[in-house]
């Protein structure tokens, strides 16, 4: 019984990790086809302006997760607009010399994954440059639930419930507003979409405005539970790309099966053979996965409903 | 490896150098110019090891400047050779070649993991660079070259292990990372706990790259032992601590990784680190009077680097090995390398910040390790930390256990419990 509540309760804990850490980068994959390598510095980033916003500038705790959900949602702007789209250092060029210095990296997977891999380099360099190698850390809030003999962190249960939360969110957004619909549309066809009046630039820049936000929010969430350092960001990219690539194309309901699946494997085996065995089972997933599956989950159910119109 | 940056850098470094020794590139590191003396000093400033690499670096050049505001090593200045490595073992290898090759350093200071050690030990050894590791490690190194200062696993694990297991009780879970340091360190509380009537109920290895312990807290409450032994290291796993007291596990730890190293009990906020004791030959808050008093150690320090975060582990054995390296050299009378180590393996001993009123702590001429001043310290559920218990622990696996003796044979050699004891194996 008690194994069975520390299972359950390992579960949450590696489903909400993997989800928060996989949505950020899903979106802006998913709709942009651009592969954010710096994904791991935009959850640095988060967690960084919430843990300087809270000890440094003393807000609360949750107002502080706020502040360091808007600080990467800037910082997401500015960079779509002068690396991504190149918008920024295009408008000076056109007015210097009179034409474009950057084609736009949508859709340019390999180059838009060495340009965000500088991206990379450059903020954990610069946040230890600025700030040095650590930031005190803020305490874990809301103790622990004990049962016979075990007890686990509360917050870090409770956040398999903000993992749902983003999850329906995300469906929500994508599903009932204007600007769900029009990224759609700009998925399955830019040309048409913009033929039909869709200004998909303006679509690309909130698709990753709201991509880094929700990097910055797994910051943020997962600010009180980490090593403050610049490299933070890494201990999150194993996680984060072993479940797009298991998910496939279909962001919201690929990241919840992903998280769901890998989830279930890292518990189960951490559970039973150790956290080393754990961490084992998540990359041969993946790599059957990649050998199997090459779509992911939800590519893979997609080509069957396809396969089943095609007999009907 | 040698590209032709570094070849024309060099050309331009040695061209300098020949004009005052002729034919310094054929002698192989040991021809140094007539009034100054070069030590190299690589410690990461950046990537994964800054935290605790930075102190290093900082500490040898206080010590370098205390020299030289005193007049140097036999009236020559100290010059520094000291690129930042990177935490990157590739870097390392190239910068020690540049070192030994280039700038004829005459002593070297380099690296914090056992793996940079192991990556750049056979460059050392071929060109028979006098070399310094000062990182508490696990242990077991017998190499002619290397003056292996900081404590060993034997020492750090043999401090606070009894101390536990007398206050709390035998049954031992140890967490360790997943690589030769780790390996090695858990080994060691192997062989410790039998020498204490204590066993290792269960042990478990954590890969570098894992930052999420819930599993861990979890067979740790399941097996429920009277005391935890970690050697977690790196920044991913300073995670657990803040992650086992939010998760209400209350067992005492003992650690050879934590608070000197990273000052932990710093960057976190309270509770996290408290119960926790370390088997430490120094760090920042060890109360002895050179370390603490007016114009001490600390003082010192601080006033050289006001915005220093700490003052560690590592940075007092690369400041008292420097000043060992000043004794040696002065007692040799040349900066001849060898000459040098000869004088090293004659008995040195420093009045070091670690060791209380007058006592000095001696570099093994047997085995070029340290019989250090061992502290257990504790920190409280503020991170206020004490010193509980306290005495010199000589560095005995090389002298009697293995029988290392390099004052006899030189060797290159790191020898492993394993070898020797059948309860590590």
């Amino acid at each position: 019984m008690a194994n069975g509540l520390n299972l359950l309760f390992q579960f949450l804990d590696s489903f909400a990790f993997i989800v928060l850490a996989a949505a950020g980068l899903a979106i802006i994959f998913g709709i942009m086809g651009v592969i954010n390598l710096a994904h791991g510095e935009f959850i640095m980033l988060g967690a960084y302006a919430t843990t300087l916003a809270n000890i440094q500038f003393g807000l609360p705790l949750p107002a502080a997760m706020l502040a360091g959900v808007a600080v990467t949602v800037a910082f997401g702007f500015v960079v779509e607009r002068t690396i991504v789209s190149g918008w920024l250092p295009n408008a000076i060029s056109q007015r210097a010399i009179g034409r474009n210095v950057i084609e736009p990296l949508y859709d340019r997977l390999a180059d838009s994954m060495v340009a965000t891999w500088g991206l990379s380099l450059i903020m954990v360099q610069g946040v230890r440059i600025t700030l040095g190698n650590s930031l005190d850390q803020i305490g874990t809030p809301l103790g622990n639930i004990a049962y016979g003999g075990f007890s686990y962190s509360l917050y870090r249960v409770s956040l398999a419930g903000v993992a749902l939360a983003v999850l329906l969110g995300t469906y929500a957004l994508f599903r009932y507003t204007t600007y769900g619909m029009r990224a759609r549309a700009t998925i399955q066809d830019e040309d048409t979409a913009r033929a039909m009046g869709v200004d998909t630039e303006r679509t690309y820049v909130t698709t990753f405005a709201i991509g880094s936000g929700l990097a910055g929010l797994t910051g943020a969430l997962y600010a009180p539970t980490i090593t403050m350092v610049p490299g933070l960001g890494s201990s999150f990219l194993v996680e984060a790309f072993v479940a797009v690539v298991v998910g496939g194309p279909s962001v919201v309901l690929g990241t919840t099966l992903a998280g769901g699946l890998l989830g279930a494997i890292n518990a189960t085996v951490s559970n039973l053979f150790g956290t080393f065995f754990g961490r084992i089972a998540l990359l041969v997933t993946a790599i059957v996965m990649i050998r199997f599956l090459p779509d992911g989950i939800t590519g893979f159910t997609e080509r069957l409903r396809d396969r089943l119109q095609e007999g009907a | 490896m040698s590209d032709g940056l570094s070849s024309r850098r060099g050309f331009l470094a040695s061209s300098a150098v020949l004009a005052g020794t002729a034919l310094a590139g054929c002698s192989g590191g040991t021809a140094s110019s007539s009034d100054t003396v070069t030590l190299g000093i690589l410690e990461d400033r950046s990537g994964n090891f800054a935290l605790v690499g930075d102190p290093k670096h900082k500490a040898s050049l206080l010590a370098i400047e205390e020299i030289n505001a005193d007049g140097g090593i036999m009236g020559n200045q100290i010059e520094v050779f000291d690129p930042d490595p990177q935490s990157d073992n590739q870097r390392y290898q190239e910068l020690t070649r540049r070192a030994i090759n280039q700038q004829q350093v005459d002593a070297m200071w380099a690296g914090y993991s056992s793996a940079t050690r192991e990556a750049i030990r056979p460059i050392i050894d071929r060109e028979d660079q006098l070399y310094f590791y000062t990182t508490q490690y696990e242990g077991g190194v017998c190499d002619h070259n290397v003056f292996a200062v900081g404590p060993t696993a034997r020492q750090q694990l043999g401090s606070v292990l009894p101390y536990l297991v007398e206050e709390y009780g035998p049954r031992i879970y140890t967490i360790a990372a997943d690589y030769n340091f780790g390996q090695l360190s858990a080994d060691w509380v192997k062989v410790l706990a039998d020498e204490n009537d204590a066993e290792v109920i269960n042990e478990e290895f954590i890969p570098l790259s894992n930052s999420q312990f819930g599993s861990t807290i979890n067979r740790i409450q399941e097996a429920d032992p009277d005391f935890v032994m970690s050697m977690l290291v790196g920044a991913n796993h300073t995670s657990f601590y803040e992650q086992k007291a939010s998760a209400g596990l209350d067992v005492p730890i003992g650690t050879s990784t934590a608070m000197a190293q990273g000052y932990e009990h710093l960057r976190l906020d309270p509770p996290a680190m408290e119960n926790i004791y370390a088997g430490v030959n120094y760090m920042e808050e060890i109360p002895t009077e050179r370390n603490t008093r007016e114009g001490g150690f600390v003082d010192r320090y601080f006033e050289k680097f006001p915005d220093a975060p700490y003052l560690n582990e590592e940075a007092e054995n690369n400041y008292f090995s420097i000043y060992m390296y000043k004794q040696a050299v002065e007692q040799a009378g040349t900066f001849e390398q060898e000459a040098v180590k000869e004088a090293l393996e004659s008995g040195i001993s420093f009045g070091a910040p670690e060791a209380p009123g007058d006592e000095e702590i001696s570099l093994v001429p047997e085995t070029h390790h340290v019989d250090h001043h061992m502290w257990v310290m504790r920190a409280d559920g503020e991170h206020n930390v004490e010193a509980v218990d306290n005495r010199v622990i000589p560095e005995t696996f090389l002298k009697d256990t293995v029988g290392c003796d390099l004052t006899q044979e030189d060797e290159e050699t790191q020898y492993t419990p394993q070898d020797f004891y059948e309860e590590a194996g």
